[in-house]
């Protein structure tokens, strides 16, 4: 069996399952955020359910539109929050406490390897880097998670993608998950696990493997999924306050697809409006002027992702036509931030430096696109209207593209900066 | 159960970010939502679409966000269901869960144009274009599926369980 089905297995009391099969399996984890709980909450109390399955395995992160935005968006909140207290539930992160759900719940040690973890929210996949299984679903299946502490999945194909040969300067995870999408497009690995392994993940940190399995939702994936190794042992081991597991896939695994990629011939790689499998290479858009910057996000705003960002800036200033937005997700990567003085470096040369929250993201807050403007973000997607007006569009990269690109007010590498 | 109405096509990729846009996500009252049904994908949309209509598309539709407020938003426009080539997972399951009716059709999305009055019959897997006299197969649907269906979608679904483990 694949690290895929071997942990489907074991969360539905199996010696073995295979693709295609249906399975009800135990969860470790529910998770759901300001816009996906209040579903979740109205459709929890619709069960009849007397109490939630375990108070101290849901984890309700109000991330989207915090620190609240409008009156609408703090009722919303207001619903997590008074939920939490009536039942109370031990992962409930008020702002202030609160990060970005990607990024908080492995930092945490709240989700570990081995684990079987579903969210309200699509990049629930992210959590596949710690070698557990974890998948976006909707607000109706986590409720009835919540109440009995299972859900149904259909045992997912996996696919394999190695990746070999050594990664170009500059280039990281996000390069490599968007070169990828950008072969097999959005729908390249729909219903399937992403498993990527070879000696370039190896050598990936941690950063970047979270980066690479929270975009394998934007190939249409079940799931990314990476086997846990020393990196891993390494993360998880002083965050850890339970015990966890390590899988990995055996001989007999079977694939649908394997597939290779040379690192060496993966240059720095940016989608372009309006899909994340719209991919270029960078150095090959630079007349594209642009007018806002994001460096944040479940997605790259961990603290790897804003010192990569903050060693381009250092010294610089955000060019006059743009503006430069910098999220770190979680409060301890903004303390971090603070500490280590890139907080400063940002400021210094004309940026935003922010409290954590998803909000441009989805063209919530702190940073929504007006008509015509256009953006370069470390985000993950690039739909039509996705930072803002429908006529705005946004451009993916990685962080030190983002900020090369916001030293010269148009799509930049790193290089032409430095 | 046998389906009846009028086609809105759309293509590849319909996200959710166009079936409902982000920026209203700031409530789920369903009929708030119905208001911008499809807006970023098509801006007339919402006042166009009647009760009863039905939506046709190509590949992957619903990819992006688990937003529940995706099919909701469609159901409260008063589509009847959505027939495409593929759904992107979560949208596929959000829709079993609360009720939507889908159906996945290699052939249907070719043959089907705007406007077309179509027939889907939900039991025998058929999609039937009355305007131009064509018939194509949709996918029959997962014996779970249809359980859930029966059931009245996840949460009386689960309530029986809870009731009688």
């Amino acid at each position: 069996m694949t690290i895929t089905e071997q942990i489907l297995a074991v969360h539905a009391g199996r010696e073995q399952v295979s693709p295609g099969e249906l399975i009800n399996a135990k969860v470790d984890i529910v998770l759901a955020n300001d816009i996906t709980a209040p579903i979740a909450i109205r459709e929890f109390e619709k069960t009849g359910a007397a109490d939630v399955f375990d108070r101290d395995r849901i984890a309700f992160i109000p991330d989207h539109f915090t620190p609240q935005k409008d009156i609408r968006a703090a009722e919303q909140c207001r619903m997590l929050r008074d939920f939490a207290r009536d039942y109370n539930l031990g992962l409930y992160f008020e702002v202030g406490r609160m990060g970005v759900e990607h990024a908080l719940l492995p930092e945490q040690g709240i989700v570990l390897p081995g684990d079987l973890v579903i969210g309200a929210d699509s990049h629930t996949c992210t959590y596949g880097a710690l070698g557990a299984f974890s998948t976006g679903v909707g607000s109706t299946d986590a409720a009835a998670a919540m109440a009995t502490g299972e859900c149904w999945f259909r045992v997912p194909e996996s696919m394999k993608l190695i990746y070999y040969g050594k990664l170009n300067r500059w280039v990281g995870g996000k390069d490599l998950i968007l070169h990828t999408i950008g072969a097999i497009g959005v729908d390249g690995a729909l219903y399937r696990a992403m498993e990527f392994e070879g000696e370039a993940i190896s050598s990936l940190p941690m950063a970047g493997r979270l980066t690479m399995c929270n975009m394998a939702i934007e190939a249409g994936a079940k799931n990314g999924i990476i086997v846990p190794d020393r990196v891993t042992e390494e993360y998880v081991k002083p965050r850890a306050k339970r015990r966890y597991a390590f899988y990995s896939s055996g001989e007999d695994a079977t694939y649908v697809d394997v597939r290779e990629y040379d690192c060496s011939k993966i240059p720095l790689t940016v989608s372009c409006p309006h899909l994340p499998s719209n991919t270029r290479p960078a150095e090959e858009l630079s007349s594209v002027a642009i007018d806002q910057v994001v460096v944040g996000s479940c997605t790259n705003g961990r603290l790897e992702d804003i010192r990569e960002a903050a060693e381009i800036i250092k010294g610089r200033k955000v060019h006059p036509d743009t503006r430069m937005i910098v999220i770190p997700a979680t409060q301890q990567i903004y303390l971090d931030a603070l500490k280590e003085g890139l907080a400063e470096i940002f400021i210094e040369a004309g940026a935003v430096f922010s409290t954590p929250t998803c909000g441009p993201c989805l063209g919530g807050h702190m940073g929504v696109l007006a008509k015509g403007e256009r953006a370069v973000a470390t985000t993950n997607r690039n739909f039509t209207g996705r930072m803002g007006h429908p006529e705005s569009e946004v451009y993916l990269a990685n962080p030190a593209v983002a900020a090369a690109s916001a030293v010269k007010g148009r799509i930049a590498v790193p290089e032409e900066v430095l | 159960m046998i389906l009846k109405g009028k086609v809105w096509k759309f293509g590849d990729n319909i996200d959710t970010d166009a079936i409902i846009p982000a920026r209203y996500l700031n409530t789920s009252d369903p009929h708030e939502l119905a208001k911008h049904v499809m807006e970023d994908a098509d801006r007339e949309f919402p006042s166009k679409v009647g009760a009863g209509d039905m939506i046709v598309a190509g590949a992957n539709f619903g990819c992006g966000s688990s937003r529940e407020h995706a099919p909701i938003a469609i159901r409260a426009a008063g589509i009847q269901a959505v027939v495409a080539k593929s759904f992107a997972r979560i949208f596929y399951r959000n829709a079993f869960n609360i009720g939507l009716p889908i159906f996945e059709s290699e052939e249907a999305p070719g043959g089907i144009r705007e406007g077309d009055e179509i027939e889907i019959d939900a039991d025998g897997g058929a999609i039937r274009n009355i305007t131009k006299g064509e018939e194509y197969a949709a996918k029959p649907i997962p014996p779970f599926m249809q359980e859930l269906i029966a059931a009245g979608g996840l949460i009386e679904w689960t309530k029986k369980r809870i009731t009688s483990p």
